[in-house]
């Protein structure tokens, strides 16, 4: 904050304002946590599973139906709770305005990046 | 960034000792955190060998006697020197706490006694809690009501929703939650801090109150209210032993409970 500010306490503390926001980002990083439990603990039971089988095998099991909608719903669900917690990172120690905008702009787009990569690779896979 | 080194200006220099006298049998070395704004110079640590035998249980009783017989400029706040005012919040042995509050046997060897973290200091033990402040104000920290009070009577509260306060009337405003939080650490400017939203949930939740929905809309910010990420220093530090933490989830809670 600027020290040569002849602005009052308190009016440096309103600032612009309330957002009125923020419960739905609080609300989708709780949900996503919820849904990861179990597919997480699906995905590494089935890779404990798949442990000495070959690249036919693997592929065979991605593609399975099944198999492909839960692996869709764990990487979305993972790289959404994962974009949601970067961008408080973000929020909470990047305090120079541009690059803060910056950052958080690239890692919307990186995870979205991410996301339709993995998303397409599966399908593949499967249809 | 977040600053994780002190500026050069900030850098804690070894001070002065003043050794107890020959005659002291229970000697306990307090190294107290320096700084004179008047000089320019940089703060410093003193260390101050008091005779327990000659002095009261409490850190602020050692200080008093600090103040009294060995160094007058020692500077810090207190005034009730029973946990009820809030002014003599500090750091002491590694934890924001009250002084008065603080036995000097809970310390193992040397106290240590800094202010209050991530403050600007005014003087010696003394942060300049004036944003705090302003933060306090900014919640309107009273009761808001359009209805009149009835005419021959108080506000009436049933004594159910009486309890809803308890854990919350009791806070002195001491301001060590807020100081032991990371995250006002790095946001002071922008989030509110845990004492504050203390405050702000004393308020949503009296039930003679009847701007709970203003309320709860001027909490709603990614930084007035979301900064917290349930680290619960706060909590941990209470002098009082009350839980700010729970607090805020309550306000966290009713946000989208009224989605």
């Amino acid at each position: 904050m600027s020290e040569n500010s002849m602005r009052t306490n308190l009016g440096r503390v309103r600032g612009l304002g309330s957002a009125k926001e923020g419960v739905h980002h609080w609300w989708m990083q709780r949900l996503t946590a919820i849904a990861l439990v179990p597919l997480i603990l699906w995905f590494v039971a089935s890779l404990a599973g798949l442990a000495g089988a070959g690249h036919t095998e693997t592929v065979e099991w991605l593609g399975s139906p099944l198999v492909a909608i839960a692996m869709i719903l764990m990487v979305v669900a993972t790289l959404y709770h994962a974009a949601l917690g970067v961008q408080v990172v973000i929020e909470d120690y990047v305090h120079h305005e541009g690059l803060k905008f910056f950052w958080l702009i690239a890692v919307k787009f990186i995870f979205l990046i991410f996301g339709m990569a993995a998303v397409f690779s599966l399908l593949k896979l499967a249809l | 960034m977040a600053e994780f080194t002190l500026p050069a200006n900030s850098k804690v220099k070894i001070g002065n000792t003043h050794k107890a006298p020959d005659s002291a049998k229970r000697v306990r070395a307090f190294k107290i955190y320096r700084y004179d704004p008047d000089k320019g110079d940089n703060p410093r640590l003193d260390t101050f060998e008091i005779d327990l035998d000659e002095c009261g249980p409490m850190v602020l009783d050692a200080l008093i006697k600090i103040k009294n017989e060995v160094d007058t400029t020692v500077t810090f706040r207190r005034s009730c020197r029973e946990g009820i005012c809030g002014s003599c919040s500090m750091n002491i042995d590694g934890t924001n706490t009250l002084a008065c509050l603080k036995p000097i046997d809970e310390v193992k060897g040397t106290v240590n006694v800094y202010p209050l973290p991530h403050m600007d200091v005014i003087k010696d033990l003394v942060p300049d809690l004036t944003m705090a402040y302003a933060q306090l104000t900014s919640i309107e920290p009273w009761l808001k009501s359009e209805s009149p009070p009835p005419p021959d009577q108080e506000r009436l509260q049933s004594i159910e929703d009486r309890e809803k306060l308890d854990g919350m009337w009791e806070c002195v405003l001491c301001f060590s939650c807020s100081t032991a939080c990371p995250s006002y650490w790095w946001n002071s400017e922008r989030y509110l801090g845990p004492a504050v939203l203390l405050q702000a949930y004393r308020w949503i939740a009296d039930s003679r109150d009847e701007y709970t929905g203003e309320r709860l809309d001027d909490l709603e910010d990614p930084f007035r209210l979301y900064r917290c990420h349930t680290i619960m220093n706060c909590t941990k530090t209470c002098p009082k032993g009350l839980n700010p933490a729970k607090a805020i989830a309550e306000i966290k809670k009713l946000l989208v409970m009224r989605q």
